[in-house]
């Protein structure tokens, strides 16, 4: 057993001294990985739907019916607003999508943090399989979003062309997040309802039921370009409610920001993430 | 000498605060209040190891001895505070996924779920979802959501799902009690044809009786140190006597 010539051609599968960036071999495995993280996604849709009479129609159902509720309740309010429901549902899809996506990245990384003192897995693959959950259900609630523009009287323009660049913005956002809030709630698992408050109060910081304009004006440029998600919601919904592209202040900051949040969050993630064996 | 594993003075220290915190909140209070204290637990200290390709390793130790953070670092899922790791091949450990396990999905997206969680494709997956079906013995269950099952039957699955590829290296973390007699078996033999096919074992057991019909070659571990290694007779006696010193 104890022998300490060791053939020096030998190639190893695995070396802990000759590893790369963390960051650059968290990405190498996810790819080879890959089929895993299409799995966690078909296993969060599948069991939401089993056993549900509609199925996949909830996914559509849901913001229309959220919307509903939110028109009778706000348009009395917001009324002068013209199509307010394809305001209300255009910002209210982005929003949804960002909140469930961050929610259940946290939710999975308690979950699987039991499997990761087992086996080893890529570890940023429950993010990016919430964001990819999150990703198929916007897709599918695009559909009654184009319905209500169309009830609602919007102009459909070409600048509908322009929605995977927010979308692709979004989804960098909301998995950047993901992977902070999960380096944080592995370690602290109170982050979890902590964050449920935040995200509550986020949403009515961000113009999403109301228009930007009613907030004062003292404030009002402070509160709209301090908010990362005022950039996304606006990037999504100026092609669908405007028919036009967002400014350029707006497509700018909201690129830079979604991009600068994944790579903080990929970078921090994979460094922290040896730690995570760990914490008993 | 054919080594397959090679460990050089691996040590595992974990820092855990002197009470453990939880939650933030906590953690936030007593850091205002200075009083997070920092206590050192080596869990390993300066193990030096090879195992040769073939081999059957038996690991004893008390508990909380390291044998299962030696796992951990050997299975890639713990990297080592210090020293370094090497190995050449697939590791599979062998443990009931129970947590890769969703109870509304069926056996048949269990295993496409659980599979690829073991770090095989698709398509891999499908190439061998007969024989895995066939080896579990689930019949028309497959079709099934996986709460429907018996808690043997889960088992099974486990069992036949990490077991149907060759593992270079397999680590067995407490030999594992599936299913009835006839499933033992099984499983025994395939444990065999996986020994004779060059597959490197390592075994932790409280049976010191299995562990010296199985296993080639032994070690004791005591806090964390690296204590004797050896034939698995002598091992076990050394083992033996000092539990007979220790009551």
């Amino acid at each position: 057993m104890a022998d300490n010539t060791i053939n020096s051609n030998i190639v190893f599968t695995y070396d802990s001294k000759a590893r790369r960036s963390p960051a650059i071999e968290e990405l190498l495995d996810t790819i080879r990985y890959r089929d895993l993280i299409y799995q966690l996604v078909r296993r969060d849709i599948v069991a939401r739907y089993k056993r549900s009479v509609l199925g996949v129609f909830w996914t559509m159902l849901q913001p229309l019916g959220m919307m509903i509720v939110m028109n009778i309740v706000f348009s009395k309010l917001f009324g002068r607003i013209e199509g307010y429901i394809a305001y209300l549902l255009s910002g209210l899809i982005a929003w949804t999508f960002f909140s469930q996506t961050t929610s259940s990245a946290v939710h999975q990384i308690i979950w699987g943090g039991a499997l990761l003192k087992r086996i080893y897995v890529p570890k940023t693959s429950f993010s990016l399989s919430s964001v990819g959950t999150g990703f198929v259900n916007l897709i599918l609630s695009l559909i009654p979003l184009l319905l209500i523009v169309l009830i609602a009287r919007r102009p459909v323009t070409w600048a509908v062309t322009f929605l995977p660049i927010p979308i692709l913005c979004l989804t960098f956002f909301a998995l950047g997040l993901s992977l902070i809030l999960s380096t944080l709630a592995i370690q602290f698992p109170d982050i979890k309802e902590m964050y449920q408050i935040i995200i509550q109060a986020w949403m009515y910081l961000t113009p999403i039921v109301y228009p930007a304009d009613i907030l004062p004006e003292t404030y009002r440029n402070l509160m709209l370009y301090s908010n990362p998600m005022y950039y996304l919601i606006e990037m999504f919904r100026s092609p669908i409610y405007n028919g036009s592209l967002p400014s350029i202040t707006i497509i700018i900051g909201g690129t830079t920001i979604s991009i600068i949040t994944l790579l903080i969050g990929w970078v921090y993630f994979s460094y922290q993430s040896d730690k995570f064996a760990y914490l008993a | 000498m054919n080594p397959v594993i090679i460990l050089d003075n691996i040590s595992v220290r974990y820092h855990a605060p002197e009470q453990r915190i939880n939650t933030f909140k906590e953690y936030a209070i007593q850091l205002f209040k200075r009083r997070v204290r920092i206590k050192e637990f080596t869990a390993l200290s300066d193990v030096s190891l090879q195992v040769n390709r073939g081999e059957i390793l038996g690991i004893v130790g008390h508990n909380g001895a390291g044998k299962s953070t030696l796992l951990k670092v050997i299975s890639r899922v713990l990297i080592p505070t210090n020293g370094r790791v090497r190995l050449i091949g697939r590791v599979s450990p062998l443990l009931e996924l129970g947590g890769g396990f969703h109870p509304e999905l069926t056996g048949w997206e269990n295993i496409f779920l659980n599979g690829t969680l073991l770090g095989h494709t698709s398509r891999e997956i499908e190439a061998r979802l007969p024989e895995i079906i066939e080896f579990a013995e689930l019949g028309n269950f497959i079709n099934s959501p996986l709460r429907t099952f018996s808690s043997g039957m889960v088992a099974r699955l486990g069992f036949s799902i990490s077991t149907t590829w060759k593992p270079d290296i397999l680590i067995l973390d407490e030999i594992l009690s599936v299913g009835d007699e006839n499933f033992r078996k099984k499983c025994n033999i395939r444990m065999e044809k996986f020994r004779l096919e060059g597959t490197t074992s390592l075994l932790v057991t409280h049976n010191l009786e299995t562990l010296q019909t199985l296993c080639t070659h032994a070690i004791w571990l005591d806090h964390g140190v690296l204590k004797a290694s050896g034939s698995p007779r002598e091992i076990v006696e050394l083992y033996r006597q000092s539990q007979l010193l220790t009551q």
